[in-house]
């Protein structure tokens, strides 16, 4: 579990960039941070692993103090997955990138030969494991970034703007692993502006904005809540967008889905 | 400078013949005998599944493939004319800014004015010009509160809009944009979005966005250019090829707006004589059908 008890924090240029966040993540839960640019989102999940500690306030992981423990301690329970890859990715090879964290965790080296073959697999980049990650497209070096955090299992993973740079296949094959870590019992944190993507997910939403949490609720609810989605620059999906605009015709105005979608205007449609 | 409005519906801004090009080192082909033609004034969008050669491509628009990354570059690539293969990169850059996918390889100034400036400085332009050209970038981008910091403090979303107003401070014929607005949040996205297609359309700017994101790009384009292994597989308007089986089949990211009309098209009645790419055109197709 991971709470956020009233947490501030400026930095050292002094920006104030939370102020006042209170929160819980129970474990096994999957959750959307959300909002716009600025409003403090990678701020907050830095804290989760402890790279950023509280100016004010208190961040508990598995009951244990942020500010009292080490970075290295707690990444091994909390997985982070950094929004440029380019700021993570350093080895020769995409093998060697992946192996990097084992090795300093002490796993055996069969358990890191497994490890490997299984994080490479999952992530479609079984034939890229001799090649140098800055030979990969961007989208393939997000996937060997996620690819070297997965393979040590935290318990709870985080990824900053997993979506960016993935065509739309791999993002849905993103999509169902989410659901498989989650499904497992691990805690999953993504940062995204990618409205679809949570639209398809449809996990529990948290809104930012300027430094504060805007709104909490599923993902169905939050977008289609107009007004907040505007204080929070936040686009609703394009379902939710078109049932808005036709409640005139006493749609319900909270679908998400495109299946649901569908549901609803067939039957009208066979109707009329 | 951007052409004469005659003179551009008939000149091509880009023209492709049998292109393949190969990473020094590489044992395959980045991209494979690619041949397309893009008219002066279109706004193009490039997509496709990612690896398929998309940012390659673009590394050929302005020469920093073959001249910057070496490697085996085959068959002919002309730009506004010019042969990229016969040109150096800084003539090139004159006529074809690029807007880097990860904007931390563009950006090295200390702040962000100068970098914005920097540009300019190379191709002479005198110092009250500059001066204009840099604070109608910086307005144009939505950035001027940032003019004195250091673009390597900025969020990634304003360091895209630093790489995005140093490029259009120059005024290019042709950007060349490869995902310029991934670490923006949605409206701030469409905000730019909005700027380029202005920039499009009043001063005759060739755009060619690479994107994945088709729910929020689709609405600006007239040209869409599908990549897959390296190839192109499908090019034309985007109602064509955004409804196109193979599209959907190769995974490029249709507007849910797009294949909600198909699904509803294929078990109901409801038939259009525009297959909509956005909310609004199928919002208007459901209300026409919908009022009684």
């Amino acid at each position: 579990m991971i709470a956020v008890e009233n947490v501030y924090f400026t930095y050292p240029i002094g920006i104030e960039a939370l102020k006042g966040v209170s929160l819980t993540i129970e474990d096994g839960e999957f959750i959307a941070i959300m909002g716009q640019n600025g409003a403090g989102k990678t701020t907050l999940i830095k804290h989760f692993n402890g790279l950023l500690k509280p100016t004010r306030g208190d961040i508990l992981v598995d009951g244990v103090n942020t500010k009292k423990t080490s970075v290295a301690k707690l990444a091994q329970t909390v997985g982070f997955v950094f929004q440029n890859p380019d700021t993570q990715l350093f080895c020769e090879t995409v093998e060697d990138e992946v192996a990097f964290a084992l090795k300093n965790f002490g796993f055996k080296k069969a358990t890191i030969e497994k490890r490997i073959v299984w994080a490479l697999n999952l992530l479609g980049l079984t034939e890229y494991r001799k090649t140098s990650p800055f030979m990969l497209s961007g989208g393939e070096r997000k996937r060997v970034a996620l690819a070297s955090v997965l393979a040590w299992n935290p318990k709870v993973v985080v990824l900053d703007e997993p979506t960016i740079g993935q065509d739309y296949q791999q993002k849905e094959k993103l999509r169902q692993f989410i659901i498989q870590l989650n499904t497992q019992g691990k805690t999953v944190v993504i940062v995204t502006h990618d409205v679809e993507f949570v639209a398809d997910c449809n996990p529990r939403v948290i809104l930012m904005s300027e430094g504060k949490i805007v709104g909490d609720d599923v993902g169905k609810k939050i977008f289609a809540d107009f007004n907040l989605l505007t204080q929070a620059s936040i686009v609703p999906p394009q379902i939710t967008k078109v049932f808005m605009e036709l409640r005139d015709f006493g749609f319900p105005p909270d679908v998400v889905d495109l299946y649901e979608a569908r549901e609803i205007l067939q039957r009208r449609l066979n109707k009329t | 400078m951007a052409p004469h409005k005659d003179e551009r519906r008939t000149l091509a801004a880009i023209e492709a013949n049998d292109l393949t090009y190969t990473y020094p080192n590489a044992t395959k082909h980045a991209i494979q005998n690619v041949s397309l033609k893009i008219k002066k004034g279109e706004f193009v969008i490039l997509t496709g599944p990612s690896g398929c050669g998309k940012t390659t491509l673009c590394r050929c628009f302005n020469g920093l493939i073959p001249h910057f990354y070496q490697g085996k570059l085959e068959g002919e690539i002309q730009i506004v004319g010019l042969n990229v293969v016969d040109k150096p990169i800084h003539e090139l850059a004159i006529h074809v800014g690029l807007v880097f996918q990860n904007p931390e390889n563009q950006l090295f100034a200390l702040s962000v004015e100068k970098d914005v400036a920097f540009g300019l400085e190379n191709l002479g332009v005198p110092r009250d010009e500059m001066l204009k050209q840099v604070n109608w970038a910086l307005e144009t981008a939505g950035i001027s509160d940032l003019r004195e910091r250091t673009p390597h403090e900025l969020s990634g979303g304003q360091q895209q809009r630093v790489a995005i107003a140093s490029i259009i401070a120059m005024r290019p014929e042709i950007m060349v944009l490869d995902e310029p607005t991934s670490f923006l949040d949605p409206v701030g996205a469409q905000k730019i979005f909005t700027v380029i297609r202005e920039l499009n359309e009043t001063l005759g700017i060739t755009v060619i966005l690479v994107e994945h994101r088709l729910d929020l790009a689709a609405r600006y384009t007239n040209h869409v250019i599908v990549m897959d292994k390296g190839q192109v597989v499908l090019d034309g308007a985007p109602r064509a090829v955004l409804s196109s089986e193979k599209a959907r089949l190769l995974g490029v990211g249709i507007p849910k707006a797009t294949r909600l009309y198909q699904v509803l098209s294929e078990e109901t009645d409801l038939q259009a004589a525009e297959v909509p790419v956005t909310t609004e055109g199928i919002v208007n197709i459901l209300r026409k059908r919908l009022t009684p």
